[in-house]
């Protein structure tokens, strides 16, 4: 048996989440597939799985073309597809969920099924509870028992190990390493370079949305970190210069947010300072940031901005205090859909009167534009400027005078002229004192532009350190939870 | 441009799809098409008396969904607006029938109890849905419900007329509470208070900070959060003013049509405001049109059942299938501008 998926190419609008990416892997083969955040690991697994149709591209298996349109397509194929988070009903019991998707059968015979199949890997199910007394790791086992019993052969696991425990990751492992044992192909996505280092044969390295290489394991793990971050390039850092009075002063701050927490932390932040949050994705970052803006509380310490005590003030109240925060997502969470550039100026800028002023608020609109050299007119809609033109114009909702900026991923998609611009605002800023603290995916980004970087892994802050004493290297074996100095 | 076009044609096409359907249906009863939409036409707008039926049923539905115009803006699906309208004719009523002063007096304080009557409906539901985690489509149906049932309440119990008890509704409120009327039935004050509702609506919504924040707080509340807008207190107030304005449409139907409370005081008009709005796309300025259009049909169709035998329900179907078909035309003309896209972007 073998699985082939070559020149995959899938477009969202502009963006291209796959773009001309080859998978190759052989039966009984343990396959990772790592990247960053947005590589377009799941995208690909999407389209393999049938729940996205590429653009163009071929997929075969056993020789045989696969033209997928739907799931559906797919398990009949024999391709499953674990997700992230597990597709299982709630409120259903465990023999419904199993029952979900199968040909007609008798309740007592699938409940013997059941039982044989989860005896045969260790898995221990109520077969009448309700799904939703399970365990996140239980609810992966159920649903990888179902695909097998649905006829997968190939089977997928899309950041399998997100929320589950030690013990349940060991019994994940030595599944599939059975499963694997008796021919099947595993693809195992994941950003965690211990996770594939642990359980892979081979591995397919994806950066920004292409195939970077495939290597059989064991590698040295630097060679891994060099493919999915690119070349270990030396970066110039900032000029160390006089940084002011603590513009944001964290006092062992504690917080949690589902699955990341911060716990005592204690970080002095200067008028003029950069600090840059480093780590993969979902590791804690955005639960900081979201802690320094207000919108999460804080559970124990002390939060000031410039000498007072915000602690107990919400998001809104901390803008007064000028604390801003930008979050990744856009046109989720900073710009709105349908209204123009003229319009998200108003809405920023507040104002007390009850009437607009259309007419100034266009000249207004004009002047910012091309102050901040944004493509686009007064009316031109949120949703029709590029990423890069979309983070501008975010930028320059921005008062001027803002004392902290708080940013996630501020030149994720843009083009190098974009990000170069973004960078120069920020520092135009950084300049006249504003202190701003990012969270980023790029390393040669943090490097060059933080004074210190704080590393998150797992949920936790695993390090802060001086950029003077990092390189990509150092920084990239950090964000995988090794600390090699 | 090219969407506004693209707008007014699906607006076209659903409206011919709708006569087309209408007349097949006409035609499947055994009537003449071109008969019964003349009738139509005679019986809505024909001479001056049924010129004020017209005009003074389009009133109520005016002002519901002008108030709709305002909730939809904020995002919320004001399904509550039924009970918002009960609720602005039984306080009307109250006023109506406890209170004895010059008429001036009692018609201007009758308006504003309805006003407050329907904010205050409008209200709960809006807080049951910020406070209470309630969607706003079932808080507002379980609220129409308890209006109505509170409305059939009053009629046959405290409010009933002397000696009887009858769903007919209560004695007519005294002639000082009734609104002045030029000739049989048309209030002039109704009709202005409908204007001025449109024409505020479109201020509020083209000129106006609130209204700008209330359409950024409907298309994306958590943008519009991290912009630094509070999102509760823009919807609360959408809900007071959709409310209101409901409200009012009861008040003017009970002390200037009824002239007393009958169970089916709202007549509809809040669920009838729903479909006007979004047969004009949300927006303010073609509310009077087409709310006029839905009253020509409703008024004139009764006439289809004197002259022709027919079942006057017929002004209804006529109206849900034109919304239905221009939102199927609408949605279709979306799905197909969606497919083309990739094509775009690969070019």
């Amino acid at each position: 048996m073998s699985l082939e998926l070559s020149d995959i190419h899938k477009h969202f609008g502009r963006i291209r989440a796959n773009d001309g990416v080859t998978l190759r892997v052989g039966a009984g083969e343990l396959h990772g597939l790592l990247g960053e955040n947005g590589a377009g690991k799941s995208t690909l697994m999407k389209v393999l799985s049938g729940f996205f149709e590429p653009n163009s591209g071929e997929m075969t298996l056993d020789g045989a073309t696969l033209s997928l349109r739907s799931p559906r397509d797919a398990i009949a194929a024999g391709i499953g597809m674990l997700h992230q988070d597990p597709l299982v009903f709630l409120p259903f019991s465990v023999l419904d969920n199993f029952l979900l998707g199968s040909p007609p059968i008798d309740r007592t015979a699938a409940r013997t099924e059941l039982a044989d199949l989860a005896r045969r890997f260790g898995f221990s199910f109520d077969p009448d509870a309700p799904t939703r007394t399970l365990t996140v790791g239980e609810r992966q086992q159920l649903e990888i028992v179902r695909l097998l019993w649905l006829g997968a052969k190939v089977l997928i696991l899309d950041e399998p190990t997100t929320g589950i425990s030690a013990s349940q990751q060991a019994l994940l492992f030595d599944t599939l390493r059975t499963l694997a044992g008796q021919g099947m192909i595993v693809i195992f996505v994941s950003h965690k370079l211990e996770e594939i280092e642990a359980l892979c044969d081979r591995v397919t390295v994806m950066r920004r949305g292409q195939t970077v290489g495939e290597v059989t394991l064991p590698v040295p793990i630097d060679r891994l970190v060099e493919m999915m971050f690119g070349q270990a390039v030396p970066v110039v850092g900032r000029v160390p210069g006089v940084r002011g009075e603590v513009a944001l002063d964290l006092e062992g701050v504690s917080v949690d947010d589902r699955l990341t927490s911060v716990v005592d932390l204690t970080l002095q932040v200067r008028a003029g300072e950069v600090i840059g949050l480093a780590g993969l994705e979902g590791s804690g970052q955005r639960t900081l940031l979201r802690t320094c803006a207000g919108l999460l509380r804080t559970s124990a310490g002390s939060i000031g901005v410039a000498g007072s005590d915000v602690t107990t003030r919400g998001y809104h109240e901390r803008i007064a205090t000028g604390v801003h925060y930008l979050p990744a997502g856009r046109l989720e969470e900073g710009l709105i859909r349908g209204l123009s550039i003229t319009e998200h100026f108003q809405l920023a800028h507040g104002s007390k009167g009850f009437v607009v002023p259309w007419a100034d608020a266009r000249r207004d609109a004009n002047a910012l534009i091309s102050r901040h050299s944004i493509k686009g007119t007064p009316d031109t809609l949120a949703e029709e400027l590029s990423g890069g033109n979309q983070q501008r114009l975010l930028l320059a909702m921005v008062p001027e005078n803002v004392r902290v900026l708080l940013m996630e991923h501020p030149t994720r998609g843009l083009d190098i002229a974009s990000a170069d611009w973004v960078w120069g605002q920020l520092m135009h800023r950084v300049e006249r004192g504003t202190s701003v603290v990012f969270a980023s995916a790029d390393l040669d980004e943090l490097l060059r532009y933080s004074d210190r970087i704080v590393v998150f892994f797992g949920g936790r802050v695993l390090k802060v350190l001086d950029t003077s004493e990092a390189d990509t290297d150092r920084l990239g074996h950090l964000i995988g939870g090794r600390d090699v100095a | 441009m090219r969407a506004a076009w693209a707008k007014a044609g699906s607006k076209s096409i659903a409206i011919v799809l709708a006569l087309l359907f209408t007349a097949l249906l006409l035609l499947a009863s055994g009537a003449s098409p071109i008969e019964s939409f003349r009738l139509i036409w005679q019986g809505s707008v024909g001479d001056g008396a049924k010129l004020a039926d017209t005009l003074m049923a389009w009133v109520p539905l005016v002002l519901a969904a002008s108030g709709l115009v305002v909730t939809f803006a904020a995002g919320l699906w004001n399904i509550g607006v039924e009970g918002q309208v009960v609720m602005g004719a039984i306080a009307a009523a109250f006023v109506a029938r406890e209170f004895h002063a010059a008429p001036a007096l009692i018609i201007t304080v009758a308006l504003a109890a309805g006003v407050i009557g329907g904010l205050l409906w409008g209200l709960l539901a809006g807080m049951l849905r910020v406070f209470g985690k309630v969607n706003e489509i079932f808080g507002g149906l379980g609220l129409d419900f308890v209006a109505t049932g509170m409305v059939v309440y009053l009629v046959i119990g405290p409010w009933k007329r002397a000696g009887i008890a009858s769903t007919s509704g209560t004695d007519p409120f005294p002639r000082e509470a009734w609104l002045p009327t030029i000739g049989d039935k048309l209030s002039p004050i109704a009709v202005i208070l409908a204007v001025l509702a449109v024409v505020g609506v479109y201020f509020l919504m083209r000129g106006t900070f609130f209204g700008l924040r209330l359409k950024a707080v409907g298309a994306n509340a958590a943008s519009a959060h991290i912009i630094g807008l509070s999102t509760r207190r823009y919807l609360l107030t959408a809900m007071a003013i959709g409310g209101g304005l409901a409200g009012l449409g009861g008040a003017v139907q009970a002390i200037g049509f009824q002239h007393k409370l009958v169970p089916a005081i709202s007549g509809g008009y809040g669920f009838l405001g729903i479909l006007v709005v979004l047969l004009a796309g949300y927006r303010a300025a073609l509310i009077a049109p087409i709310a006029f259009f839905f009253m020509m049909i409703s008024v004139g169709s009764t006439q289809l059942s004197l002259r022709l035998g027919l079942n006057s329900s017929l002004g209804g179907v006529v109206q849900g299938t034109l919304v239905l078909l221009t939102v199927l035309v609408g949605g279709w003309q979306a799905q197909r501008a969606r497919r083309r896209e990739p094509t775009e972007v690969e070019s």
